[in-house]
């Protein structure tokens, strides 16, 4: 009997309407275990042998939505959201908090596979075994709280109509995505609540190519049978002490990191990376403390609540509501535009956070505009009228709204900061991809790798990740106590929060894992062998790419152009990183992870972990040799 | 337990994280395993950001007791909690329609309402909530409280009013309406 898993996942085609159901085989749930990595074995299993010919914004991507054995009991929760991803071309496991995979589990579903296109707006409701594609068009172009308000209310009805005489039906949990994923714009994410979402990797415009706005659980089962209930929470009180220990995580989260990661580690993209230090004492944590409303906000299960609710309750920017903001939209719609008020800041969020972009692309691609503009490569009547100056909240938040409706040069900037970069340099026959800081198609995180003192600081962090720009999946040379990217798939397959998780070593997550399903795992058995192969899937799609882009082995494996400029200002001025020693850490991790020196799988790595369809994949496509 | 030694549990719901760590002691404690929906403390997200722990106010009168035509509810005479004799309840709802704050809820699984039975005097969704000094379940004694039959709301009026002491008027009425 399993343990720890639901059993079986939900599987639909919009194109047909057909709703079923598809068991994972357990040896797959051993190998994969859920999540990012069971993503990457299903969506190779279905999309590999035409890989490079699916449009991940074509009905012949699928939409994956998954729990791990992890989920639910650990306490810090996520769900992974995935599919070929519209930024990298590969796969990336994007995870976003909420109730949402418990609720999922409680129905009694691990996960959610999507494939096809409706032919009009629709939702999916799932209340337990009830499971219908419901019409969206009341709600197709509303921005998050219109969403939500209908949603809920009329989801909560139609519990109630499933569940007659229950009492006060308690909210479902719901994904949605905003105008920014209906529009198939590239720097969409996938929503839940008003703020947390699902950036990386895009698969927000992939659920609005599939016509579908949301998907609503509401799950009244138990979270599934563990082997082990004693040690399971015995286990998980241990994790949720750490977290309460953790006294300045759970005070400031990570939007205490605002002002010190640019003031102190010189690593914050400030007006679209010209540099990544400022001092500017207006955007201190305790500024930012003044907006917000004096509780945590946590999801199920979390003892860290390591997000703050921000409102704004008066001024021109009067009722914009988010969370903290969380260091990585403090930086990317706050210091990479220019903007240093909090309040500003929060506005931003806000604007964002309703058009359903990815903080983190969306501002990424609002920065190489803006510095676009400042440079005067672009002209006001370029950008439609609008002057996109740093630090003005009314205009980025203006050219936002356009980029997620894909209006005039907004269908340009849609495209992402790569995208976009190549079709504005055709247009202006210059050279702007040295202005777009990005890897593979992805925006970076908010962690610059030059002053060497973020706590992400290999300079191969992004350019060897098979989540390309993905600061929470960074690459690091594999040395003692280091397990390089490897370490992000554990968390990422599992599916808990790794903010949650700095206090379990892998062996306690193990054990815990071992406690809720009964399966021994060593970390020889998981690093040496099962994150591994996770690791080969995704570098294998992330190679094989297309259809639009494709990226060139090892060329391609570096860091964008302006990381090899030397820091302009700040206490760390003039470092920057070196080439030499950057070539010999990327051998180093390469050969590492059973990779040649372009970084492609080799034919001994793949049969070793058993993948030969992988190698014949990678040979007819040119890449072994 | 003598009368005097009630203790009642006081909700701050603009402190309330979300966290729902209560709902999981509440269903360790009573069904040995994690199942949010058979929690007899539920928290209520109508709007993100707003929580609303809700659980049994104990009323003075207790109305619920008094519309049970099968007599399944009784009132504990230590505690002051409601008990639900659930061989007796047949799942009517009769109690949820005369509760001010519409609390008791089937069980997921049974047919019976389900109400909070103040674990014998000592909570465990409070003794969670402490732990974590989130400050939104507090236990207090029973006589501190003027009315409790005052304090019981649907989980709708205490989200509008939380709403707009958090949120403001506007954003209340986006939100909901």
């Amino acid at each position: 009997m399993m343990r720890g898993y639901a059993g079986k996942l939900l599987d639909v085609d919009l194109s047909s309407g057909s709703i079923g159901e598809t068991r994972v085989p357990e040896e797959d749930l051993k190998n994969y275990v859920g999540g990012r990595g069971l993503a990457a074995k299903i969506a190779w299993d279905r999309l590999g042998t035409r890989w490079e010919n699916v449009d991940p914004l074509g009905p012949e991507n699928i939409l994956l939505v998954l729990t791990g054995p992890l989920t639910g009991y650990y306490p810090g929760t996520k769900v992974c959201v995935s599919g070929k991803s519209p930024q990298s071309n590969g796969l990336v496991g994007s995870t976003v908090a909420g109730e949402f995979g418990v609720d999922l589990k409680c129905a009694g579903y691990d996960g959610i596979i999507v494939s096809g296109r409706a032919e009009k707006p629709c939702y999916l409701f799932i209340c337990d075994n009830h499971v219908e594609i419901k019409d969206a068009s009341p709600i197709w172009g509303a921005a998050a709280r219109e969403t939500l308000r209908f949603l809920v209310g009329e989801s909560r009805k139609n519990v109630s109509r499933i569940r007659p005489r229950y009492g006060e039906v308690k909210e479902p949990s719901i994904l949605y995505i905003g105008p920014a994923g209906e529009n198939r714009t590239r720097v969409a994410a996938v929503m839940s609540k008003y703020s947390h979402a699902a950036g990386y990797g895009g698969y927000g415009g992939v659920m609005g190519s599939k016509n579908l706005k949301a998907i609503v659980a509401k799950g009244f089962g138990p979270l599934p049978d563990v082997y082990d209930n004693e040690r399971m929470l015995h286990l998980a009180r241990r994790f949720a002490e750490d977290c309460l220990e953790n006294v300045w995580f759970r005070r400031w989260g990570t939007g205490g990191g605002g002002y010190s990661f640019g003031a102190e580690t010189s690593s914050e993209p400030v007006r679209n990376w010209q540099t990544e230090w400022h001092n500017r004492r207006s955007y201190r944590r305790e500024e930012f403390d003044k907006h917000w409303v004096k509780k945590n906000w946590g999801d199920f299960g979390c003892a860290m609540t390591c997000l703050k609710l921000a409102v704004l309750r008066k001024g021109r920017f009067k009722g914009a509501v988010c969370d903290n903001p969380d260091y990585e939209l403090e930086a990317y719609v706050g210091t990479n535009l220019g903007i240093f008020s909090p309040e500003h800041n929060i506005y931003v969020s806000y604007i964002i956070n309703e058009l359903g972009l990815c903080g983190i692309q969306g501002g990424a691609v609002l920065g190489f505009a803006a510095e676009l503009y400042q440079r005067k490569i672009l002209s006001k009547k370029d950008l439609d009228g609008l002057e996109l100056k740093w630090g003005d909240p009314k205009a980025f938040a203006a050219m936002a709204e356009k980029t997620a409706f894909r209006q005039g040069i907004g269908d340009i900037l849609a495209e992402g900061v790569y995208r976009a970069a190549v079709k504005l340099s055709e247009k202006k026959r210059v050279n702007l991809l040295k202005y777009a800081v990005q890897e593979k198609g992805m925006a970076i995180g908010a962690h610059g790798v030059r002053s060497g003192r973020d706590f992400i600081s290999s300079s191969i962090a992004y350019a060897c990740s098979v989540q390309a720009g993905d600061h929470t999946s960074p690459a690091s040379p594999i040395r003692r106590g280091d397990r390089g990217e490897l370490s992000s798939i554990l968390p990422d397959s599992g599916v808990y929060c790794m903010f949650a998780a700095f206090g379990p070593t892998d062996r306690e997550i193990l054990d815990f894992y071992e406690a809720i399903t009964g399966w021994k795992m060593s970390l020889r058995e998981w690093y040496g062998e099962k994150a591994l192969r996770i690791l080969q899937l995704q570098r294998a799609m992330l190679l094989l790419g297309g259809p639009d882009a494709r990226w060139r082995p090892g060329v391609d494996d570096d860091n964008p152009p302006r990381f090899w400029e030397p820091l302009p200002s700040g206490p760390f001025k003039g470092r920057r990183l070196r080439r030499k020693r950057f070539e010999k850490e990327r051998r180093e991790y390469f050969k590492a992870v059973g990779w040649d020196e372009n970084g492609v799988p080799t034919e001994k790595t793949l049969r070793r972990l058993g993948l030969t369809d992988l190698e014949t994949k990678l040979r007819e496509a040119g890449l072994v040799t | 337990m003598a009368g005097e030694d009630r203790v009642w549990i006081r909700r701050n719901y603009e402190k309330c994280s979300g966290c729902r760590r209560c709902e999981i002691a509440c269903s360790l404690h009573h069904e040995g395993r994690i199942w949010p929906e058979a929690s007899r403390i539920r928290v209520l997200m109508l709007i993100p950001g707003v929580e609303i722990p809700h659980l049994c106010f104990q009323c003075e009168n207790y109305p619920c007791v008094k519309a049970c035509p099968a007599g399944a509810l009784s009132v504990n005479s230590g505690t002051g909690a409601v008990e639900v004799d659930s061989s007796k309840c047949t799942g009517c709802g009769l109690c949820v329609d005369a509760c001010p704050g519409r609390v008791p809820h089937l069980h997921p699984g049974r047919n019976n309402i389900v109400i909070c039975n103040l674990c014998k005097g000592d909570p465990a969704c409070v003794k969670e909530c402490v732990k974590g000094k989130w400050g939104a379940l507090e236990l207090v004694p029973a006589g501190s409280v003027a009315s409790r039959r005052a304090l019981a709301k649907t989980p709708m009026e205490l989200t509008r009013e939380t709403a707009l002491k958090i949120m403001g008027e506007e954003v209340l009425k986006e939100a909901l309406g």
